[in-house]
């Protein structure tokens, strides 16, 4: 290919696109472009966050934008295009961590930008662990776990390996279209130490032993690539149990009264929080609300209203009950001590590394 | 007299100019003329269209990436002779120390990383572990390396870091065609459990194979009804084809949803009349069924109409003619009347396969698993993985099946031939 | 039709039969459409008829879901998008097709069939490549997630359907009509808005029609040029039916086939004009 008559091509319909696009560049003063996931997310994060900003901050207009699925897409795209048009971002940890590698977002200093907690402890220090990227200020602990029907199984599942095991719990269940978590499942329920599941997953044997487990149940599985869909599938009743976000299944036991209950063992964390990306527009906007939203009471407010652990140590004991439900939400948050039992933080560095192969190979069994 | 027909010879306008330089000037004018009513719309397709699907095809071979930020290493490691078993001088390795650290701080390094993890798994962490330390390398730096992870010591590690240091790449080809570097970088196919892009195509030009041949004996009939009626009639049943043409694509596979679904009406009303029990409902949808039966009535139109349009043409006496001179209606349809619909069915069947082998938002709202087709991973590896380079690929490998189906349909139809409605 | 005397049985068992499976046909194609407008009234959130639907029990049926959607700023905000998007694509379609397949109609057009053959491309290759291509290049150019670019692009995909229906006008249009205008003391203008214009509109509209269709029904290029901002009903609908189904995506559906049927019908007449003004009695 002629590589010059390309990028005069290129130069020629960028001059062309300049031109008109300057156009459409009317940014109003003041107004903050919120990107999250939308649905009853969204609608806890407009309530315990964006309407008590918005009332200290009268001249602050907040809009919810829900494209948090497609953010890393979308912002690899701004950011090659020079025209990053978000300000604020929430993106689950291992999106952030991609988004950080690659120089899309920013590096936040914690205890600078951030709230203490009430004691004083610096923000640091109360998320903890929970930092798994400069970039990234953790809001929630959400787990993906499994919910069932309680009248459609004969004996409710208690254990990981009954997911697995068809005799005791015959019938369809939902799994996401994806190898993580999956495949560390498949492992434990096929009997391995869950402390070295990442061990095991590291050599070949390993992985093939997570796709044998996988496929005793394979002709029974139904994949999801939504979290509504489990939910959905429950309560139409195509199948018997299936993972999702605990937050979901929250909604449909207590909110819809459908005949559904959870089941913790081994239900995998993972976090979702805020973002900034690089050269976004209200930067001093963003840092002003960041410091508002994430502090301990509002990431302990966010409770009332969906049922996601809070990320800071110190909001855990400021949970109260649900905002319409009047049910105490500490039990059915994921980090309840009776619900954490069994629990499975992801390795997000072992992830990063082996998500394209193992995906290709997730893929190429599916369509076996 | 000579004179005289020489000069009447040369007919020349009022002005003197010979008639024929004249008439091919304004010939050329006329030419000029249509070219430039044509000009505006070419360039603008152009812009919009024609250069975003070159740079795609840029995009699948693009590897500017590497060697951009690993400005250093990358010639240095093109020239390194890895035939001997080696690892790379000193030299590559301080040069690889001074592109971590600037690569770090200007925070693309670790965008080489994700791009090298598609060669092989590794190659993300590697990088993310060797840039925050590489700034307190010292020298020697092999060592400095392969202390922060044993990984540097390894040939093969720099072997493909030299296979990829050029500003081209042929890798997500490979990739899309279900091929990989063995360990002497020669080119193998993958093993079986790994293979899935041929599958996929096989899979699309398979269903979509169906589909065409489902269009074809539903769509026939059914003109050949509508060719045979009063033009009152078939006017009327026109509409019943038409109607679905200007719906919704999305309205129809909704509707297909809600027929097809297990608490869906086609369920309910089998389980009505006892035809299977409440426990035992069919599986429509979210498998290759449910593509197969919601393309198939998407795309039925598009075999109607041309069908329709043959059809119309050949006269009934054809048939007439046939039966007097004694064939029996099967072999008056099948000698006389089929070869006259041909050309009809090449163009529906061609325009169907064609939309079919491309069509992503049915198989991904109905497909499930085994109704996905090869558009959907192209859009999966767009924006879920963001593999760019081999969704580009995939859709160059598409958009070349397309183009020889497409060579085919211009020369049997025509273009110039297409008409809706 | 009905069948002569002298037919055989087998014939008439042939003729019966074959009319039955037509008539399957024709409910296979339009059942689908059909079955959604009466769930879209369902009290339940279910896609299937209730006993109260079927029995008409005023109970069983609803109109929560269009309120739902008459309601939802999601919703509006897709409609305004839909409108604009369609709207502005359209224009811009028409007008470059219009012209093109006027310079395409002429005789003296040099490589006629190789530009037609570009010219339709857009309407040829699969819609998923068109998307992934304008998405790399409009990311580079910074047109991704903007009303312009998304404008554009359906603009591109729609020029084929114009292009393709103004030229079947043309093609059908009588030169005489120019050369007597002309004779009859008309200015090149005079002929071309006194004639040809009147004889062309109806394909132009048509051709309008279907791009503006093609727009208001796309959804690929939208899910990948546009960005939540420039949300349209498919996409909206897209998104709905990936998550969770509501039936007020059935109620959406319900208006778009109104809206389908009434475009139906304005094309229909037009064509039917467009043979008329030519003489051609419709085979």
């Amino acid at each position: 290919m002629n590589v010059s008559l390309k990028q005069s091509a290129l130069a020629l319909a960028a001059v062309a696109a300049i031109g008109i696009g300057s156009i459409s560049v009317a940014n109003a003063e003041e107004t903050l472009v919120v990107v999250s996931w939308g649905g009853a997310y969204t609608d806890s994060q407009q309530k315990a966050y964006h309407e008590p900003y918005m009332a200290m901050h009268p001249d602050v207009k907040i809009v919810n934008d829900d494209s948090s699925a497609e953010a890393v897409a979308k912002l690899r795209a701004m950011s090659e295009s020079g025209n990053v048009s978000w300000a604020l971002v929430d993106a689950v940890a291992s999106d952030a961590i991609r988004l950080c590698d690659e120089g899309l977002i920013e590096e936040i200093d914690f205890d600078k930008v951030l709230a203490p907690a009430p004691d004083g402890t610096p923000a640091s220090q109360d998320f903890g662990n929970l930092i798994v990227s400069p970039c990234f200020i953790p809001q929630i602990v959400y787990s993906t776990t499994f919910g069932y029907r309680t009248d459609l199984v004969k004996e409710p599942p208690t254990t990981i390996a009954d997911v697995f095991d068809l005799e005791k719990i015959p019938g369809k269940r939902s799994l996401e279209k994806r190898p993580i978590g999956n495949l560390e499942w498949a492992l434990i329920a096929d009997g391995v130490d869950p402390e070295k599941v990442y061990d095991v997953l590291d050599t070949e044997e390993g992985v093939d032993r997570a796709f044998a487990k996988l496929d005793t149940i394979k002709d029974q599985v139904v994949w999801w690539e939504a979290g509504a869909q489990t939910p959905q599938l429950l309560a139409d009743g195509e199948v018997v149990m299936g993972s999702t976000y605990n937050g979901r299944l929250f909604s449909v036991i207590e909110e819809e009264k459908q005949p559904v209950a959870m089941m913790w063992d081994w239900q995998v964390f993972d976090l979702d929080g805020w973002v900034v990306p690089v050269g976004g527009p209200n930067h001093d906007l963003v840092m002003d609300y960041l410091k508002f939203a994430t502090d301990t009471q509002r990431l302990a407010d966010q409770a009332k209203f969906i049922s996601y652990g809070p990320a800071r140590k110190s909001s855990a004991p400021l949970v109260g009950k649900h905002a319409s439900l009047g049910i105490e939400m500490g039990p059915h948050m994921p980090t309840a001590p009776e619900n954490a039992k069994h629990t499975l933080l992801f390795n997000y560095e072992w992830w990063a590394d082996r998500r394209d192969d193992l995906t290709e190979r997730f893929n190429a069994w599916l369509a076996q | 007299m000579t004179t005289e027909a020489a000069t009447q010879q040369v007919m020349t306008t009022a002005d003197g100019t010979p008639l024929k330089v004249s008439l091919a000037k304004a010939q050329r004018r006329l030419k000029i003329r249509a070219l430039l009513l044509v000009a505006p719309l070419l360039l603008f397709i152009l812009i919009t269209f024609f250069v975003p699907v070159f740079d795609m095809l840029f995009r699948s071979v693009e590897n500017q990436i590497v060697p951009e930020v690993l400005e250093n290493t990358a010639p240095l490691l093109l020239k390194w002779d890895d035939r001997d078993g080696e690892l790379p001088p000193e030299e590559v390795f301080a040069a690889a120390k001074e592109d971590f650290v600037k690569g770090a701080k200007a925070k693309t390094i670790l965008r080489v990383g994700s791009r090298m993890n598609y060669e092989q798994s590794g190659f993300s962490s590697l990088f993310r572990k060797t840039a925050r330390r590489a700034k307190n390398f010292e020298s020697p730096y092999k060592e400095a390396f392969i202390k922060a992870d044993r990984k540097w010591g390894d040939l093969d590690t720099w072997r493909i870091l030299k296979r990829e240091s050029g500003a081209f790449t042929i890798s997500y080809y490979l990739a899309a065609m279900d091929l990989s570097y063995g360990p002497s970088g020669d080119i193998t196919m993958k093993p079986k459990g790994e293979a899935i892009y041929l599958t996929l195509f096989w899979r699309t030009l398979k269903l979509s194979f169906l589909i065409t041949i489902l269009c074809l004996a539903l769509a026939y009939p059914i003109s050949y009804l509508m060719s045979t009626l009063p033009l009152k009639t078939s006017n009327l049943l026109m509409i019943l084809v038409l109607l679905p043409f200007w719906t919704s694509l999305l309205v129809r596979t909704t509707a297909w949803i809600a027929l097809l679904q297990q608490e869906g009406v086609i369920n309910d009303l089998l389980v009505y009349f006892g035809l299977i029990t409440d426990d035992n409902r069919l599986a429509m949808i979210h498998n290759a069924t449910g593509t197969v039966v919601a393309m198939t009535h998407i795309l039925l139109p598009f075999m109607v109409l041309p069908l329709f349009s043959v059809m119309k043409t050949i006269p009934p006496t054809y048939m007439r003619a046939a039966k007097n001179l004694g064939a029996t209606p099967t072999v008056a349809f099948i000698r006389v009347y089929f070869p006259n619909t041909v050309s009809g069915i090449g163009a529906g069947g061609i325009l169907v396969f064609i939309i079919s082998i491309g069509y992503y938002i049915t198989p991904a709202l109905v497909g499930g698993v085994d109704g996905t087709l090869i558009s959907n991973f192209i859009a999966y590896h767009m924006s879920t993985s963001l593999n760019w380079g081999l969704a580009a690929a995939l859709g160059v490998l598409l958009l070349g099946i397309v183009l020889v189906l497409y060579y085919f349909y211009d020369k049997i139809v025509g273009v110039d031939n297409m008409k809706f409605g | 039709m009905a069948l002569p005397a002298y037919t055989t049985p087998g014939e008439r068992v042939w003729f019966y039969s074959y009319r039955t499976i037509c008539g399957l046909i024709f409910f296979f194609l339009i059942a689908p459409i059909v079955v959604i407008i009466p769930l879209s009234f369902n009290a339940v959130p279910f896609f299937t008829f209730t006993e109260e639907m079927l029995k008409f029990d005023p109970a069983g049926y609803s109109l929560k879901w269009y309120e739902d959607f008459f309601t939802s700023l999601n919703w509006r905000g897709a409609v305004k998008n839909s409108g604009i998007i369609a709207l502005f694509s359209t224009l811009i379609a028409t007008f470059l097709g219009t012209v093109a397949a006027l310079g395409l109609s002429k005789s003296e057009m040099p490589f006629k069939s190789t530009i037609m053959a570009l010219l339709i491309s857009p309407m040829i290759v699969p819609l998923i490549i068109s998307a992934a291509g304008m998405y790399f290049f409009y990311s580079r150019i910074g047109l991704q997630g903007t009303y312009i670019g998304v404008i554009l692009a359906h603009a591109a995909l729609g020029t084929p359907f114009v292009v393709i229906t103004v030229t079947a006008t043309l093609s059908g249009f009588d030169l005489v009509l120019i050369r007597s205008a002309a004779s009859l003391g008309a200015t090149p203008t005079t002929t071309f808005f006194r004639i040809i214009v009147p004889l062309i509109l109806p394909g132009v509209i048509s051709g309008a029609l279907f791009a503006f269709i093609t727009s208001f029904d796309e959804v690929v290029v939208v899910l990948f040029v546009g960005s939540y901002e420039q949300r349209t009903i498919p996409w909206q609908m897209f998104s709905g039916i990936r998550e969770r189904i509501s039936p007020t995506i059935l109620a959406v559906a319900t208006i778009l086939v109104i809206v389908s049927i009434m475009l139906l019908t304005v094309v229909e007449l037009l064509r039917r004009r467009t043979e008329r003004l030519r003489g051609v009695t419709p085979a």
